[in-house]
């Protein structure tokens, strides 16, 4: 693979995607602290708010530490060169949560819907746009549809001001020839000024080759976190990616070093437990559920005496996507009644 | 006497509202209105027997008094709605809004119904998520204060239109407050997911409420199943698939909605329980208008 020459903005989820194995209990300190690190290191582009993104604080996705706002306001005076987003998904946030982060001083926003389901997104990128910032359009659990209707999907968000879109593999379920298949359909056919980029998840360790069969095929935008730091057994591992990239002659602008003594000395003291690919983490890779469920699955399996491979597979069965955390509980439950019937 | 109505907009749910309606023994649909004239429902209301016009409620309103049509429901969207309510009202219609404009008070069948003032003429039918998922909060409510409410509304990608889509904010928006005003939660939040799962899902509905204090368990399992019981009364396929869960002041409780499938699929509880809802209103006030 030659990738010389090619240029790629990478874009940091520590404290965003991070946030699902921190159960959202960032601290305002760690949030400052790794923020400026990254931003010291020559990360251009850092995101931050709630792991499910503006709006997610809920009893379903769970309460975080402090409010979008007060992350928002604490680590965006303190970044010198970097840049920091925000996620918002249209059904859990609203423009009104969009307009406080640009508020806030959110210089990128990215819309995510399903993979399917871009036409609920029309209003959240235009007012975006229409804000005068960088708008990506998030096109989540990429495998679950073709690379023909991704496009569709994608032509949608573009149609609405976005001026990048994400194929984001949000179950960590591809492999380089469906990343290649879905980035290089996008490259093809969007306008030539809308950048491609790709999320990965670490489910099945594909973060790395994902990601560089995502440049190959034609993406400029790349995410990955400090360590791993991310839903299910993580994203893309930045600074292993920074050292690839070095080695393959990929432009990006971070300091490896600097990037590697964050992920070592900020964020792996911060892990609750390791973010490693577990069982349960591999189930979610191997049968194609969003990596955000894997604690909640844990905690209901514990709770109520299942299996959370068996959760999670039944999730998937039940074919559902990014935000249903709410089935996880009901699952548990129909299982454990089901294992009560056969006891007596 | 039945008392009788007009369905404004010949979408799905326009076209559903008038299978319901046929059936109901106090309205009586007469008018179907659409804007467009080779859309599927103002045919099939047309074969039922229905008067209809393509030219919106401007080609119905020369007709609301000589058929004497003295209920409307708004089936169009909520930028629609504030205009299609003032034209039919000044001559005397009270309306059934299906839209998310929020106009009227807030109408959830089982839980205020009969608190609706008689001067109201204008109510407000919430959103498909509140339909299925306040009375839950309101069984909740009436047996302990709640202090925050949240619900998760799932429903399949081929039920939700273009209206929802394109502005699926409003959604959010006007269930989470209806969650308060109606539903009693002190706090009301609202999330949708659309789901694109072939042979697509039924409509899912997760309601979470957080309780003043440790919550009465005995006392909610009473109430919640109560409620199921009213709900089933004119949605004969909403059923209590988990819960109530007790998690500290957390109280959980699982839903699924099996639509009718009069027009719509029995996959779009969702479309049926607002369609059902907003004809069980309309039936409310048919007998007061009747008495």
């Amino acid at each position: 693979m030659d990738l010389r020459g090619k240029r790629v903005t990478l874009h940091d989820m520590t404290l965003r995607d991070g946030m699902h194995p921190k159960r959202h209990l960032i601290t305002l300190e760690q949030m400052v602290a790794v923020a400026t690190g990254l931003d010291a290191a020559g990360v251009p582009l850092i995101e931050v708010t709630h792991g499910d993104g503006l709006g997610g604080a809920s009893i379903n996705y769970g309460f975080p530490l402090c409010s979008d706002e007060e992350y928002l306001r604490a680590v965006v005076p303190h970044l010198k060169r970097a840049r920091v987003s925000a996620l918002l998904l249209p059904g859990i946030g609203t423009v009104e949560h969009l307009r406080m982060a640009v508020d806030c001083g959110v210089k990128t926003i990215r819309v995510a819907t399903h993979c399917t389901e871009a036409d609920v997104s029309g209003q959240h990128i235009a007012l975006s746009r229409k804000l005068g910032v960088d708008t990506i359009g998030f096109l989540m659990m990429a495998h679950m549809t073709p690379p023909e209707a991704l496009l569709g999907q994608a032509k949608l968000m573009e149609s609405y001001g976005a001026n990048c879109i994400y194929c984001t593999d949000s179950a960590g379920y591809m492999l380089p020839d469906d990343v290649t298949a879905r980035v290089a359909r996008l490259r093809a056919e969007l306008r030539p000024e809308t950048e491609v980029g790709f999320h990965g998840h670490h489910n099945l360790g594909m973060g790395i080759a994902n990601s560089l069969a995502a440049i190959e095929a034609g993406a400029s935008r790349i995410d990955g976190s400090a360590a791993g730091l991310g839903a299910g057994a993580g994203n893309t591992p930045l600074e292993v990616f920074v050292a690839v990239l070095d080695r393959m002659g990929v432009e990006h602008g971070v300091d490896l070093y600097k990037v590697m003594d964050v992920a070592e000395d900020l964020v792996l003291p911060m892990m609750d437990a390791p973010v490693r690919i577990d069982r349960d983490a591999l189930i979610l890779g191997y049968a194609g559920v969003y990596s955000s469920f894997l604690l909640f699955a844990k905690r209901a399996a514990e709770r109520y005496g299942v299996s959370s491979r068996d959760i999670l597979v039944e999730m998937g069965r039940r074919k559902t996507v990014g935000g249903q955390e709410d089935m996880i509980e009901d699952v548990a439950l129909d299982m454990a009644k089901s294992l009560s019937r056969r006891v007596t | 006497m039945r008392i009788k109505a007009a369905i404004v907009g010949s979408g799905n749910i326009g076209t559903d509202l008038v299978y319901k309606a046929l059936r109901s023994e106090w309205i009586e649909p007469v008018w179907m209105v659409g804007i467009d004239p080779a859309s599927e429902g103002l045919k099939r209301a047309a074969d039922m027997g229905l008067k209809t016009t393509a030219s919106g409620v401007d080609g119905l309103v020369p007709h609301v008094t000589a058929d004497g049509v003295q209920i409307a429901f708004d089936a169009t969207s909520a930028s629609a709605h504030a205009d299609n309510a003032r034209k039919l009202r000044e001559r005397g219609v009270f309306l059934i809004d299906l839209t998310p404009s929020a106009l009227g008070p807030y109408c959830i069948p089982p839980v205020n119904l009969k608190d609706i003032g008689e001067d109201v003429t204008d109510v407000s039918m919430v959103s498909c998520g509140g339909q299925a998922t306040i009375p839950m909060v309101a069984a909740v409510s009436r047996v302990q204060p709640v202090e925050y409410a949240e619900i998760v509304a799932t429903v399949a990608s081929k039920s939700v239109g273009p209206g929802t889509r394109q502005n699926i904010d409003e959604f959010t928006r006007t269930t989470a407050e209806a969650v308060e005003r109606v539903g009693g939660a002190r706090r009301g939040k609202a999330i949708i997911i659309i789901n694109p799962a072939e042979p697509p899902l039924m409509m899912r509905d997760t309601i979470h409420c957080l309780t003043d204090g440790e919550p009465d368990q005995a006392g909610i399992t009473r109430s919640v199943h109560a409620m199921i019981r009213e709900v089933q009364r004119y949605v004969p396929g909403y059923t209590l698939k988990n819960g109530p869960v007790f998690d500290g002041r957390r109280v959980s409780v699982y839903v699924e909605i099996q639509g009718l499938g009069d027009y719509l699929p029995k996959y779009a509880g969702n479309l049926d329980i607002m369609t059902a809802a907003a004809v069980r209103t309309a039936e409310l006030f048919a007998e007061r208008m009747a008495s």
